[in-house]
Formats: structure tokens, sequence, C-alpha cells
């Protein structure tokens, strides 16, 4: 290691970008350096002291769980899931919790947290000062985002399967569908995130989430709508989440899932573009 | 270094810009400066608040792209080149922008990261420069408990991680006590003696008198004078300047009463100021007219007195 450190400390070369991957070749170097990793890195030291916050992460949406578990479940006994099967009302609900809970961590992470960094402790500013450009910043920010919305769904994976309401081996990749939603939302959440003035303003953040939450499917299928709104309910991007969590949870899969998992692919490259576009618009200016 | 293409020729100039030009919609800040910063020296931009040094630094720190002209920093384009240049640069912009959510030593050390440097490099180099900002006894504490002094101390400390050829201080001892801003002084001197070379904006006249080999004086964007302190006050101003104090009301008509007695006379709200040879003589001629100010005062000239005579306004209202 030592004899090599005066090159490695530095490797802000085009040399060294060779080796480090697609995008940062076809991205200029302005916008991005290849260096996300140290704002994750940033994140870990200060969730290192502050760690029991993700713990209310985990038990939040099992209190959810519970309470369908003990309460709707007694009043809706079977519903009608994917491929027309018959199931209990807490497995119809329970993928799609988890797709909402990836949803509302990704949002409250990139939103909050990203607002008083950039408003008011200037932690970009500082950043952008170094080698790093915002698609660094964009990248990372929200990569914490996912790592979280991860560490999330798999302790609902877990509960689920412990109730028994994940009965297809596909519900492993309820994990990775969960990273997908964190990344879209925390991508689009953090866009968001710049343009907002002030605290006040995140009643706004609210006002989205909310009704996205209550109406993408979450807690009755699609064809509970008449058909015009059914098509407003298929743009939300929630919808596409839940979508796929529902149906690898009890394993029917079909080829519309492609277009689900575009529909987020799409909305997290967007996102992460217009973040690193809106910081280097405010902050490099 | 950083291989050859990367090491500063000798000689080069670290910075040069040719009819530099930074506008904010329909406002000028930097109205076309031509400045050039060679190696090893301290260099300053002199000026009051709104003059466009900070949009100067901030276009030499490759962190605000140029609206027009030539730049070179490190024989670079910022433009293009803005990470690689960021590389070998220190900051320390006007408002500490120091992380709230880390520890002291977590600061210099996730910095050192961003510039891409190992975790075993950053671990000895927090510890190195904790103990230049006299900050070790503080390390593990946040830092919202510090004093300005002591912030102000760290910022420069984190500018320092990635052992910068060229560091940027833009108003480094503003809102400090004296003996914070001496003691970050002290820190400078040292930094210069090492080999590094610094840029330094200040509307504090003694400041840039103290550190800089070598200044521009800027107003509204522009460049009005550039050399040495000593060259400037030379050029500019006498050896000496007589201040006149006069009690309230008092003050009217004496500037055209004192004026044959220097080569120049200046007349501030509060005081009227006579710029001459020898201070001494002229105040003895004063008292000779039947002038009776409430105080007197003799004093060198300063790069106080080069702004007022170049500008017609003090640097500090």
């Amino acid at each position: 290691m030592a004899p090599t450190t005066s090159a490695t400390t530095r490797d802000a070369t085009p040399t060294a970008s060779a080796r480090r991957g697609l995008l940062l070749r076809m991205l200029p170097a302005p916008l991005y350096t290849g260096r996300a990793r140290a704002l994750l890195e940033r994140s870990a030291m200060v969730y290192s002291r502050a760690w029991l916050v993700f713990v209310s992460g985990v038990v939040e949406p099992l209190l959810y769980l519970l309470a369908f578990q003990v309460g709707f479940g007694k009043l809706v006994e079977e519903v009608t899931g994917p491929g027309g099967e018959t199931m209990s009302y807490v497995a119809f609900v329970a993928p799609a919790l988890l797709a909402a809970s990836a949803m509302n961590g990704a949002v409250f992470d990139s939103t909050f947290n990203v607002f008083f960094k950039f408003r008011y402790n200037k932690t970009y500013d500082a950043m952008l000062a170094t080698p790093l450009g915002p698609l660094d910043i964009a990248l990372g920010e929200i990569g914490w985002a996912v790592l979280r919305g991860g560490l999330y769904a798999v302790a609902f994976l877990g509960v689920m399967a412990g109730f028994g309401l994940a009965t297809s081996p596909w519900a492993l990749l309820l994990v990775p569908v969960a990273l997908l939603v964190s990344f879209a939302f925390a991508a689009i959440g953090m866009v968001c995130a710049t343009f907002l003035k002030s605290p006040a303003q995140f009643d706004f953040v609210q006002l989205a989430v909310m009704p996205m939450f209550l109406l993408s499917t979450t807690f009755y299928p699609l064809s509970v709508y008449p058909e015009p709104l059914q098509y407003a309910v298929q743009c939300l991007p929630l919808y596409h989440g839940v979508e796929l969590t529902r149906g690898l949870a009890v394993g029917v899969l079909d080829v519309s899932m492609i277009g689900h998992v575009a529909y987020l692919l799409v909305l997290a490259a967007a996102g992460a573009y217009f973040t690193a576009k809106r910081l280097a618009g405010l902050l490099l200016r | 270094m950083n291989g050859e293409a990367a090491a500063p020729m000798v000689g080069a100039p670290m910075v040069e810009a040719k009819a530099l030009v930074k506008r904010f919609g329909d406002v000028e800040a930097v109205r076309g400066i031509d400045v050039q910063v060679r190696t090893g020296e301290a260099f300053g931009f002199l000026g009051p608040n709104g003059a466009g040094k900070s949009s100067t630094m901030r276009m030499i720190a490759s962190t605000s792209p140029r609206s027009d002209g030539d730049l070179r920093v490190l024989g670079m384009d910022p433009d293009v080149d803005g990470p690689r240049i960021r590389a070998r640069l220190g900051s320390v912009p006007q408002q500490d922008t120091l992380d709230t959510e880390l520890t002291l030593r977590q600061n210099l050390q996730i910095y050192g990261r961003y510039f891409g440097m190992s975790r075993a490099d950053v671990r000895r180099k927090a510890t190195e420069l904790m103990e230049f900002a006299q900050l070790s006894e503080r390390a593990d504490g946040l830092v919202d408990a510090l004093s300005g002094g002591m912030k102000r101390r760290l910022t420069i400390a984190r500018s320092l991680v990635n052992d910068p050829d060229l560091l940027l201080l833009d108003e480094p001892t503003t809102g400090l006590d004296p003996q914070a801003r001496h003691m970050l002084w002290d820190r400078l001197f040292r930094l210069k003696a090492g080999g590094v070379t610094l840029i330094i904006t200040s509307h504090y006249m003694d400041e840039v008198e103290q550190l800089c080999d070598r200044l521009v004086v800027m107003d509204d964007g522009r460049i009005v004078a550039e050399g040495s302190p000593s060259e400037l006050i030379a050029r500019y101003s006498t050896r000496e300047v007589l201040e006149l104090r006069f009690a309230p009301g008092e003050q009217g008509g004496i500037a055209a009463r004192v004026a044959e007695f220097g080569e120049r006379v200046e007349e501030l709200p509060d005081r009227v100021l006579v710029y001459t040879g020898d201070g001494e003589r002229a105040l003895e001629q004063v008292h000779g007219r039947d002038v009776r100010p409430v105080s007197s005062l003799v004093r060198r000239s300063t790069l106080e007195d080069v702004f007022l005579r170049l500008t017609g306004r003090t640097l500090v209202d």
C-alpha cells in the first residue's frame, strides 16, 4: 500500500478512469468522478451514532402488518389476487405494504435529510470544492436511501415469511424490487428537495405521498376503479412497485412486469440525472 | 505529485486570467480582469464587499464557470478539467461549510475520502492536521460546540487534507477577534514557508499588508491597481499621513485651510487626512494657522490610503 499512496490519493486523472466503469466514460468529468461511495461512507459515519432510527423504520411496517393480520383479516377473509387466485386479505396487502414502506423510507431520506444539508448546512458546497461532481452527490445520497430501503425490505420479508405470507421462492425477488422502488422514489424525492425553500413546504411532499400510498392499489385491486380512473392510477409510480411485489410474493409472473420494471428504471435514471443538473445549476453557478 | 502532466512547471503561473468576466443575469460581478499568480507567492485581492473578489475566487476554485475571457489554473482550463484542478486545490470559503453531523476528526477524514485518499492516509492526515490547528483535544467532539475561531481553524485544516499546491482563502478572518486572527496568520505564514501558494481575499488592509507579497486592488468588478504593498503605497500615497479630528460640526471648511500643508487632502465624515512626507511638520503648520483639532495623529501610509486615493471610499464602511 505505502509505495502507491501518492498515486492513489489523487487519482482524478483520465488514466484512472479507464477502470472505473461505463458511467464514468459516458458522462462529462465535471458532473461525475466515480466517488459516490464516499458519500455512503459519510452517511455510515453519521448513522453510526444514530442507528436506533433504523429500528423505527423496521418496526413501522410490521405494525401495519399486525393490524391487518389480527384486525382487517377478521372482516375481509378472502380476496382474488394475482392470476385469479384466492388468497387471504393479509397476503394480498403485505407485499404492497413492503413496496409502500420502501417508498416512504426513500422519500423521507431523500427530502428531509437532503433539504437540510442542501439549504442550511452547505454540506454539498463543501463537497463540490473537492473533485466530487454533482452526480457523485446524487448517486451517493440516493444510494444511502436504497441501502436503508433494502434493510427494511429484508426485515419485512422475514416477517412475511414467518406469517406464511410469502408462498413462492420468487418472493426472494421482493428485495431487489424494494431496492428499485427505493431508488426511483429517492431520486424523484431528491429532485423535489432541491425545489423546497422552507421546511413548511414538506407538507407538499406529504400531499403527494399520502394519496399515492392509499390509491396505488395498495389495499384493493385496480378493478375496483372505473375505467378512466384506472388509467390515472396506472400512471402512479407506486402502482408499478405494488404490481411487482404482489405478483412475486405468490409467484404469478407475466410479461407486464417488464413494463413495471422499465417504468421504475426510467424514473430512477431521470431522477438521478435531474438531481445532478439541479445541484450543478444551484451550487456551481 | 500526480505524474508529469499534472506537476506545475517551474516558473509557470499558478493562475492566469485574461479579460476574465463573471455575470449573474444582468449583473456583471467581474468585468474583465487580468491576473497572474506565480508559484510560491502569497497573492491578495483587496477590495470592499461587492467588488468581485469572491466571484473571482470561485472561478479560480473551479466551482463557478466563467462567463467570458480566459482562465488557467495550474495550467488547466476549469471548464474542462475542474475535478483535476480541484484535486490539487485547498479552499477556505467565506462561510464555514463544516459538516455539523460529524466530529472534528470525521470532518477531516471524510474530506480526504472525497479526494480519493486511502483510509489509512486520511486517518494519519486527520491527526496531523488537528495538531496543526491546535484542536487535538476537541477531535471527537461535534463541530457546533466550537467557537468561531476554532471553526475557521478547522476549515483551514480541512482545506489542507489533500496537501494542496494552491490554497484559496476567501475572507479567512472576517468576524474573528484579534487573537484568533493572529493565530490564523501564523498558520498561514507556516504554510507559505512550506511552499504553498496562497491566494487571499480580504477587506482588511492590515491582513493583506501582513500576508501578501503582491496584490490587486479591486473595485466594482475591476482591478484598479496592482503591486506589492510597499510599491502601491509608494505609488499612490505619501510616506506619512496626518489625521485631524474635530468636534462635531467644526470640520467644515478645514480641508481647504490646510490643503497647502500636504500633497493631498482627503475629507472623511469624521476626520481630515493630510498626505505628506513629514507629518509632524505639517501638524506644526496646521497649528500655526490656528486650526485646533480635538486630536491629531501622525502615522505611516497604509493600503487603506491607497484604496481611498483610488476609489474615493474607505474599505470598510
